[in-house]
């Protein structure tokens, strides 16, 4: 049965990155805005894998990647219960998630 | 991993990830992220790295999505998506990643990356015979691999607390701050008298 190559991989991730991007323009909702920053990481891990699979190191698949991914998604989980606890301090100031009302720093 | 069992999870995974963009309920969006983190997770153990996997269904569908769908409910969202996106904006977020995928469309057709090689029993048995000399024989990481079959798990520990070990306390102190971080930011200020 014939394996999906590199490159198919690649454009999946690709594509799953574009799909973040927009997300992050289109939405209004911080929170979402911050989900689809999580799936841009998430696109970007599937990059790293996908190569660390494709470069062998003597027969096995090169772990550097993959450590890489670790360390993302340690960031990552990190970076989420700080942004969380921003998004309700300023929902406690504000009363609002809308970006469009969140406007104090526009000179 | 074999071309129609790749296309079944990259489909769900896409899907999962227009589902967060098009949903207008904040709740909803988090559920479909939650299909596109299982379908990324299966594309993980496709790639053979079943340790990142794991690691993807436990951290993000396990921990930070149960976060996610917490604020979301402790805020009570559901009311504050009845505004419209302007024209321009829905414009600017279609055409910029569009114009993105289209490069890497030009980019693959005129690239050959090739395809992997396959890890196979007979390839993970003269894989053992290249490791480096620092691991003992008796370890598991050698007694998996005699056997044909991918100790992943233990490859990674290995790189992880010999080559990686100072990133690994570094991350160790920013989980650190970060917890510090949220319980002061979580704190109700008062104003001095």
């Amino acid at each position: 049965m014939p394996t999906a190559s590199l490159t198919e991989y690649l454009f999946i991730s690709g594509i799953l990155f574009s799909i973040g991007l927009a997300g992050v323009i289109i939405r209004r909702n911080i929170i979402v805005i911050f989900m689809c920053l999580e799936l841009m990481l998430a696109a970007a891990s599937l990059t790293l894998v996908a190569f660390s699979r494709a470069n062998e190191v003597k027969g096995l698949p090169d772990y550097d990647g993959q450590m890489f991914v670790f360390f993302v998604i340690t960031v990552a989980a990190a970076e989420v219960a700080v942004g969380l606890a921003i998004i309700v301090a300023l929902y406690r100031a504000r009363q609002t998630v809308n970006t469009k009302d969140l406007t104090s720093l526009q000179g | 991993m074999p071309t129609p069992l790749f296309y079944l999870f990259a489909v769900i995974m896409l899907a999962g990830g227009i589902g967060i963009v098009a949903m207008r309920n904040p709740v909803a969006s988090a559920f479909s992220m939650i299909v596109s983190f299982i379908g990324l997770a299966a594309l993980f153990v496709g790639l053979n790295a079943y340790f990142v996997g794991i690691l993807q269904i436990l951290v993000y569908t396990g921990a930070v999505m149960v976060l996610f769908l917490f604020i979301i409910m402790l805020l009570d969202l559901k009311k504050e998506e009845d505004r419209e996106t302007k024209t321009p904006t829905l414009l600017a977020g279609i055409i910029i990643p569009l114009l993105l995928v289209l490069q890497l469309v030009a980019v693959f057709q005129t690239s050959d990356l090739g395809d992997f090689k396959p890890i196979t029993k007979d390839s993970l048995i003269a894989a053992e015979a290249q490791l480096p000399n620092d691991i003992p024989a008796d370890s598991q990481i050698r007694k998996e691999l005699k056997q044909g079959s991918l100790p992943d798990v233990n490859l990674i520990g290995q790189k992880l607390f010999t080559e990686y070990n100072f990133p690994l306390q570094v991350i160790g102190i920013l989980l650190l701050v970060a917890t510090v971080g949220c319980v002061s930011l979580s704190k109700k200020l008062i104003p001095k008298a």
